[in-house]
């Protein structure tokens, strides 16, 4: 269990003074300057070494992704961009760090700006977050007020301006290329890759697009040295990670724990445990919506981190764990799942605009049993279809949750088909 | 160059090319439906999938760029999946009605799912359906077959520059609209009829007329302004049924005009099917072709030859033209002119073509235009300096009244002055000009039909040479005509000799009653009220203006209806093919005119459309170099007059009716009333 000394994220629960005062007084915007002085490359090099990856979901090294960037700034100037899209069904870390950290994350911005040589940073942030958002512009006035940010931000001699943005409430928009369409006053549909955003990103310009909880942590790495961070968790899996618990369990929550930390002790030690015990449990999503899930046996030892979890056929994803015990209706679980999906679809690919719809279709029928069992075979391949053959990642995480389903549940499938069947087989008798 | 490996077949292809131009090189066949040559990448069908070597996923291979050493497989069952499967889920939601739809036979979807489709539908749920949607007069739409490929979205955006053209909603239920179901306000709009892949957006004047394995395709040259553009016209019997772009990559590429595409329902309506004169009671009576011809010769040889005139209009051939000035030769009269409108302009080749060439267009870097809309003249033209545009956001100023050109341009205004200004060099445009590589001067006839035209063309002049417009093998000196005939005419030499009158001077003769036999080719666009002293004699198609003025009335053939020369604005020699035959007792024009030389007797040396070419390549030799252009020798032109302080116009207000073929068309009428020009009750007046 992580020591409370190793925390980041102090006021995660919002028990202390969320303002710039409370914020200095834990420890943020001490001596940023300082931070900064190490210079572009040495900062991206501590991030680098202490071996963290991307919170957003894709688990992509951060400090290698900010290495892309081009060393040298022409004509077009570089931008960082925040995506504080947070949409993932189940996760809801981010919400919580512009609530009460927000000034993590907004040193967080002018460090890995200064690092990619961004004179500015826009953070993206969801569309239904209006007092979140509020609170963030209300921290970036403060933290204007102070001089931490604009002309010469923290006296550190780097001009660094925060702007925020509101969506308009599309999952799709997390999607970092949708987001930068979405930013540029455009439809919000995620762009060809290559060219990536690091060559070609907002208004045509270097970019690099980060989760909050990455950016947010970085000061604090910085700080406290990236062997401190790398000494934490697994290896290849390092640090320490906001998870986010829901469903049934006695008492939900976001919790900051290392990575790599076991499902079990993670849900038993923070959450309460499973709701009537851990025999009660049916099945853990692992990390927000669009992951497989995991029944319990997979649960019973699996450790929560990047690796063991795609070695298990899933993955870690945003860490929005949701439980689920034996009361629920796992078929129904999923199809609302893929209901989400085919109503967040872009519509921009094929794959991913038709077969959305008709995966969800399908799963409405498999709840009540109205199919043939061969349309499971079905389901399974048009899932098939769609993995891997989109331009972004939705049409996979639309693809994901109703594999883990067929994977694990096909019994229950089956038991559902064949008692609809006999169902009908009794009414067309009488 | 990138060296390439796709099945095992080693291609190199030139540098910023793609996966897909990789795989067509080593010919390998990549299906498609969102990627279009001319158009962006959308990369949204997922069709074109193929296997790179070391990448985890299929990759769209039209949006990859290809890089040295990829090795790329086409052939694998993982890749055959991956089609099958986007197959099928555009399937799944597509009608299906393909024996009600006017695409089939031609459509993409239809073509591809032969090879990747399935025999039966997996798919149980209920199919999606949306609303149709309204794309005015010329675009019929079945939204239900759409497959949301964007093509045509891209092309509003990026060729057509209007964009009102756009997706709405996600996810299946987005849709492809206009913006608030308005007409697409393009001159090019029905081009995104030719790129809809499936029926979601087809024809609405061709609908369910015809199917593509009834017709009979003929390659020929467009006549409804002075570009050129390369037409397939698609005709069943004596019907011509549709006009389509042919590939032509100098000229039009593959786009056309809504006008040159739909303007051929005019063909069927006011044609001219028999000769006519004019009676007694003032009425025009059918006759014969023997009693209009030796009318005619009866008139010609009564009148003086000064009093014989002749004047082509706008969509005369060549060879016509040619017959025609052979014989008013003969007739010792030289009072002939092609230029109905009074444009002053002729003489040295240089001074009245598009030097650059169209497809010059691209290299420019700068753009002065006088007194020319080209979006309205030469709407095709338009768009190649839009993609210019940009691109390189060239400087480009216009003299004239503001107008919308799809691309931002500085009006400098449409006061005279102004081209004094730039003349002397003294305008800060000029400055802009000289600094250019490529600079380019657009003259069109709105300058030069004024009565100070021959100055204008003087100035326009003096600007390419100040301008240094005209220098290191680069002529950017251009005539952007608005008449397919009128180049032609000028390489014959239709316009008057030594003491022969040219339009200007038939009037006043004709006011004065020295006039007696006035000949009109085909020209409906002069004032008749001058000429009613005269006999005037109208050889044409269409049963417009000069049919209704005329005293004896010649029918004759319309473009699609006998093979034909013409010269398009660039001085590219083209040769038009007959598609259908002419209505009724309608005969080719210059036939008509040997016949009336036989009937004088004043013999125009041939018997023959080989025999009339033979003379006529004989006399000028370049009408023998087919899609050929020479480049034409620089040397003085125009006139040296004072501007008149009259503002600078523009020569076309209505883009949908500037011949007669168009006049006659319902389908034009219909546009006009949905584009909802101010000048529709002049129109339909006339």
């Amino acid at each position: 269990m992580l020591n409370d000394s190793d925390r980041i994220f102090t006021n995660i629960y919002g028990w202390g003074d969320t303002g710039l005062k409370g914020a200095k007084a834990r420890g943020d915007w001490n001596k940023t300057a300082k931070l900064l002085a190490l210079g572009h490359d040495e900062v991206v090099e501590r991030i680098k070494a202490s071996g963290l990856r991307g919170r957003g979901g894709a688990g992509f090294p951060t400090g290698l992704k900010w290495s892309f960037m081009p060393k040298v700034v022409r004509q077009r100037p570089h931008y960082l961009v925040v995506n504080a899209d947070e949409s993932e069904p189940g996760t809801c870390k981010d919400r919580d760090i512009i609530r009460h950290e927000p000034h993590k994350l907004l040193e967080g911005c002018l460090v890995a700006g200064f690092a990619m040589r961004a004179h500015s940073a826009y953070i993206y942030i969801r569309g239904e977050f209006v007092n979140e958002s509020r609170r963030l512009q209300a921290a970036i006035d403060e933290a204007y007020d102070a001089g931490l940010l604009g002309k010469n931000a923290a006296k550190s001699g780097w001009d660094f301006d925060i702007y925020l943005h509101r969506g308009a409430g599309a999952y799709i928009c997390g999607e970092e290329t949708a987001l930068l369409e979405s930013l540029e006053g455009r439809k919000g549909q995620p762009r060809l890759k290559p060219p990536f955003p690091a060559g070609v990103g907002l208004y045509g310009c270097p970019t690099t697009v980060n989760n909050v909880e990455s950016i947010a942590v970085a000061p604090t790495i910085l700080r406290r040295g990236a062997a401190w961070f790398s000494g934490l968790g697994k290896e290849n899996n390092t640090g320490t990670k906001l998870f986010c618990i829901s469903g049934h369990v006695n008492n939900p929550c976001n919790v900051e724990e290392e990575m790599g930390i076991p499902l079990r002790e993670l849900l038993e030690k923070h959450a309460g445990g499973v709701r009537g015990g851990w025999k009660n449990l049916l099945a853990v999503i692992p990390g927000g919506s669009s992951t497989p899930l995991m029944p319990i046996e997979v649960c019973a030892d699996i450790t929560m981190d990047f690796d063991a979890l795609r070695n298990a056929g899933t993955g870690l994803g945003t860490a929005g764990v949701i439980v689920m015990d034996k009361s629920t209706d796992v078929v129904q679980a999923i199809a609302r799942l893929s209901y989400f999906y085919k109503h967040e679809s872009c519509g921009q690919c094929t794959p991913c605009r038709e077969g959305t719809g008709w995966m969800w279709r399908m799963m409405e029928r498999l709840v009540r049993g109205e199919a043939e069992s061969h349309e499971i075979d079905t389901l399974e391949q048009v899932t098939r279809q769609i993995e891997g053959h989109t331009i972004c990642a939705l049409g996979d995480a639309a693809a994901w949750p109703i594999q883990g389903l067929i994977k694990h549940f096909r019994p229950e499938i089956e038991r559902r088909i064949s008692a609809r069947h006999s169902v009908d087989a009794v009414n067309a008798a009488e | 160059m990138p060296k390439l490996t796709v099945n095992d077949i080693e291609v190199e292809v030139e540098d910023g090319s793609t996966v897909l131009h990789a795989c067509e090189e080593a010919g390998v066949e990549i299906p498609r439906f969102c990627y279009h040559d001319r158009l962006s990448i959308a990369g949204n069908c997922r069709m074109c999938l193929v296997d790179m070597e070391r990448a985890p996923k299929p990759i769209a291979s039209c949006a990859m760029p290809a890089g040295d050493g990829m090795v790329i497989r086409t052939d694998t069952d993982r890749i055959k999946k991956a089609r099958e499967g986007v197959m099928e889920f555009l399937l799944i939601n597509h009608p299906l009605d393909c024996p009600i739809c006017d695409q089939g036979g031609e459509c993409d979807l239809q073509d591809q799912a032969m090879g990747y489709g399935f025999d039966e539908s997996r798919f149980s749920e209920n199919k999606r359906a949306v609303d149709n949607k309204h794309m005015g007069p010329l675009i019929s739409t079945v939204m239900t077959r759409c497959i949301h490929c964007t093509r045509c979205v891209r092309f509003a955006t990026e060729v057509a520059g209007v964009p009102e053209l756009g997706a709405i909603g996600r996810g299946e239920t987005m849709e492809i609209t206009t913006y608030l179901e308005k007409t697409l306000a393009s001159e090019l709009s029905a081009n995104v009829i030719d790129l809809c892949p499936v029926g979601a957006l087809t024809s609405r004047p061709y609908a369910f007329t015809a199917r593509p394995w009834e017709l009979n395709k003929v390659e020929t040259v467009d006549v409804m302004d002075a570009l050129g553009s390369n037409i397939r016209v698609d005709a069943r019997g004596a019907q011509v049924m549709r006009v389509l772009p042919s590939l032509n990559e100098d000229i039009n590429e593959e786009w056309i005009s809504d006008k040159t595409r739909y303007a051929i329902d005019g063909l069927r309506c006011q044609r001219l099917d028999r000769p006519y004169a004019r009676g007694r009671d003032g009425h025009l009576h059918p006759v014969s072709w023997d009693e209009a011809l030796k009318g005619l010769a009866a008139a010609l040889r009564k009148a003086k030859p000064d009093r014989i005139a002749a004047i082509a209009g706008n969509q005369a051939d060549v060879e016509s033209m040619f017959a025609l000035k052979n014989l008013m030769s003969r007739l010792g009269s030289s009072n002939i002119d092609c230029r109905q409108d009074g444009a002053k302009i002729g003489g040295n080749r240089a001074g009245y073509l598009f030097n650059s060439t169209v497809a010059g267009i691209d290299e420019a870097d700068a753009l002065l235009i006088i007194g020319s809309n080209p979006r309205i003249e030469a709407a095709v033209l338009n768009a190649r300096i839009r993609r210019n545009w940009l691109s390189s956001r060239m400087p480009i100023a216009v003299v004239g009244p503001k107008v919308d050109l799809t691309y931002n341009a500085d009006f400098l205004g449409d006061d005279p002055s102004i081209i004094d200004a730039l003349a002397d060099g003294s305008h800060k445009f000029s400055a802009k000009l000289k600094k250019a590589k490529r600079p380019m001067i657009i003259i069109g006839m709105g300058a030069l039909k004024r009565t100070d035209g021959a100055a204008m063309l003087g100035k326009a002049r003096q600007i390419a040479e100040v301008c240094g417009v005209v220098a290191n093998g680069w002529n950017g000196f251009n005539m952007l005509h608005d008449a397919a005939a009128r180049v032609g005419g000028l390489d014959i030499g239709f316009v008057p000799s030594r003491g022969g009158m040219d339009i200007a001077a038939m009037g006043k003769a004709a006011k004065a009653s020295r006039l007696d036999v006035l000949w009109l080719l085909g020209a409906d666009e002069i004032d008749f009220e001058v000429f009613s002293s005269s006999f005037v004699v109208y050889q044409g198609h269409h049963g417009d203006a000069g049919a209704h003025h005329a005293d004896l009335v010649l029918p004759g053939a319309a473009y699609t209806e006998k093979d034909g020369i013409y010269v398009n604005t660039e001085g590219r020699v083209q040769y038009a093919s007959r598609a259908a035959f002419p209505p009724g007792d309608a005969r080719e024009d210059w036939a008509i005119i040997r016949a009336v030389s036989g009937i004088v007797g004043k013999s125009v040396g041939f018997d023959s459309l080989v025999e009339l070419r033979a003379a006529l390549c004989a006399l000028h030799p370049h009408f023998a170099d087919a899609d050929q252009i020479a480049p034409a020798k620089w040397a003085p032109f125009g006139g040296r007059a004072k501007l008149a302080s009259s503002p600078v116009g523009y020569a076309i207000d209505n883009f949908y009716m500037t011949c007669a073929i168009s006049r006659a068309s319902e389908t034009m009428a219909e546009c006009v009333r949905a584009s909802g020009v101010e000048n529709v009750a002049a129109v339909a007046a006339e």
